[in-house]
């Protein structure tokens, strides 16, 4: 990209990166909670609930601070990851993309959930009598359903994550072409006087790429929502 | 085929409470809405669970609440058709209809699906989306799906009660159909006494969550019973004799006589069910000369019941078939009628589906 210097290019790319492996690794286990919030009746429904949205209200600096405190090299689970698998998040770009991908949970569960509630519970009843498991139930009936709002979690995960700033330089810091992502990208330039021309031109790019991204999904929604209702 | 069914459960505000079973053939669950017919019809699917009781079908124990069995819907293999249809919307008629037949692939007694789409008239449907058929088009592909799973018993939910009455008078034939050619046990939920007279071999008749009676329908709708809510009336199944084109009208022949009718569409030999309201049939002792009623049938007096504060309900014998008459209690007394009496019923409207059998 000409109009950018190599360190904002990196920066954007380094975005986009964290932005679609967050969004696409969160789906699944947002889908799971979903459909369980959705279709489950049970005792712990409601703090289910309430944990998965936490993210959502907290600082997003405590966020940060309890994924260091989990995921860290020294964290329970990090230490566990590093030592088995040799995985570490801490400082690394795929840190970044885990506090994205926590931060960005609860509005791909909400989104997941809504469009799971809004399947008619009579569908998956008559798939049952036809002799569909429930696993089948889910594959067969809900989840092509449901592409719609898949969709819509996907980008709202992705474009969640472009803008997360708080967990994400708490958790894994600023590392330049490592964790220096847009949003903090800028931050860092705003910490320097003169660089007004590169702040624009980095805010200027989160605007378009978010501004692509939401009228793609949005037209694909409907292009879909069309070939479900038979039109 | 066999079905025992024994079930109880309480929902605030609502109690179950039912026991029936049934041979075979077309059982008509009947009542008013809310009676908790269609609870027993999801009981029967396995959507709903209930608190105590059992379900055995053909000896297999599907529901047994006392020793833990609860076998769940999708290993039933019973068919279920809905009041709402309830097609796959992402699905087409195609898919839909082979969605039951496709887990069912290694219990393969599931009709072809030519003979299925030929029996229903399904066809020209086959590569469209449920969303652009018409209601009735919507209902016939929902049997047809249910047929295809190879189903050992079908229950029917007020496949109807949603649609317009000529959509009705579509769907109505297919049904006999379905029910003369294939011989497949039916649960046939409705509040519609016309559907149930047409489709049903035995009646069960549910009042606020209990079985207020059961039986073959020709008994059971014959009875007067002022608290049931619903009209006493004679079912007869009838074969049609000769037409008289000059008048435009059929001989029906039954077990007890015959019955003169307009001919309509009427065809012979053509075999039919037909309703006699019990409010239709007037007595005359002895044989009445000089009336317009052309059927007039002799028949004894079997029983005789309060029908309502000013009425009495009459069941009659004619030559083994019942009949029912309701007349005021002062013509009973006038008349002197009394059990054993031989009487002439005047027959004054006859209630069947023209459009209905082949």
């Amino acid at each position: 990209m000409p109009f950018l210097t190599p360190l904002e290019a990196e920066a954007f790319s380094l975005s986009l990166r964290i932005g679609v492996w967050s969004a696409v690794l969160s789906l699944p286990p947002a889908l799971a909670v979903a459909w369980v919030l959705a279709r489950g009746r049970f005792r712990g429904r409601t703090l289910l609930s309430a944990i998965v949205h936490l993210p959502l209200v907290l600082p997003p600096v405590v966020t940060g601070y309890a994924l260091l405190l989990l995921f860290g090299r020294h964290g329970p689970i990090g230490a566990w990851l590093d030592s088995w698998f040799g995985f570490t998040f801490a400082f690394r770009w795929t840190g970044a993309a885990l506090a994205a991908g926590v931060m960005g949970f609860p509005l791909v569960v909400r989104a997941l959930q809504l469009s799971i509630e809004a399947v008619e519970p009579g569908l998956e009843q008559a798939a049952s009598t036809l002799g569909a498991r429930p696993i089948m139930v889910f594959l067969t009936v809900t989840l092509p359903l449901i592409v719609p709002g898949l969709l819509a979690g996907l980008l709202l995960g992705f474009a969640k994550s472009l803008g997360e700033f708080g967990a994400t330089i708490t958790f894994v810091s600023n590392i330049p072409g490592e964790t220096r992502t847009l949003p903090i990208a800028i931050y860092t330039l705003l910490q320097v006087p003169g660089t007004d021309a590169a702040v624009l031109r980095l805010s200027a790019l989160s605007v378009a790429v978010s501004v692509v991204a939401v009228f793609g999904s949005e037209l694909v929604a409907r292009r879909l929502r069309r070939r479900t209702a038979g039109a | 085929m066999s079905l025992q069914v024994e079930i109880s459960l309480s929902r605030p505000g609502f109690t179950l409470e039912v026991a029936f079973d049934s041979p075979g053939g077309v059982t008509a669950l009947f009542g008013r809405s809310g009676a908790g017919k269609s609870t027993i019809a999801g009981v029967l699917a396995g959507l709903v669970k209930p608190d105590r009781g059992r379900i055995i079908v053909d000896g297999q124990v599907l529901v047994d609440r006392s020793a833990g069995i609860f076998v769940p819907p999708h290993r039933r293999r019973i068919g279920s058709v809905f009041q709402d249809g309830r097609l796959f919307p992402h699905l087409s008629v195609r898919q839909n209809l082979l969605y039951g037949a496709w887990f069912a692939r290694s219990q393969a007694n599931g009709k072809p699906l030519r003979d299925i789409v030929e029996l229903l008239g399904i066809g020209a449907l086959l590569d469209r989306r449920p969303a652009t058929l018409s209601g009735g088009e919507k209902q016939r592909v929902a049997i047809g799906r249910a047929l295809l799973m190879g189903p050992r018993l079908l229950v029917l939910d007020e496949p109807l009660a949603a649609l317009d009455q000529a959509r009705k008078e579509e769907i109505l034939p297919y049904l006999e159909r379905l029910r003369d050619e294939t011989r497949l046990p039916m649960v046939y939920v409705s509040h519609s006494r016309d559907e149930v007279v047409r489709l049903a071999d035995r009646l069960v008749v549910i009042e606020a969550g209990r079985v207020v009676s059961s039986g073959p329908i020709a008994e059971v709708s014959s009875r007067f019973d002022p608290t049931s809510g619903t009209e006493p009336s004679a079912v007869l199944a009838v074969t049609v004799g000769t037409i008289d084109r000059a008048h435009g009208l059929a001989t029906l022949e039954f077990a007890g006589g015959r019955l003169t009718v307009p001919a309509g569409r009427l065809v012979a030999g053509q075999r039919l069910r037909l309703q006699i309201r019990a409010r239709d049939v007037a007595i005359a002792t002895g044989r009445p000369e000089g009336l317009s009623i052309l059927n007039i049938l002799p028949a004894t007096v079997l029983e005789m019941a309060a029908a309502g504060p000013t009425a009495m309900g009459l069941r009659l014998d004619c030559g083994g078939t019942i009949l029912v008459a309701q007349i005021t209690r002062l013509s009973a007394e006038a008349l002197g009628l009394a059990p054993g009496r031989a009487v002439h019923a005047l027959i004054k409207s006859v209630s069947f589906d023209r459009s209905g059998a082949e």
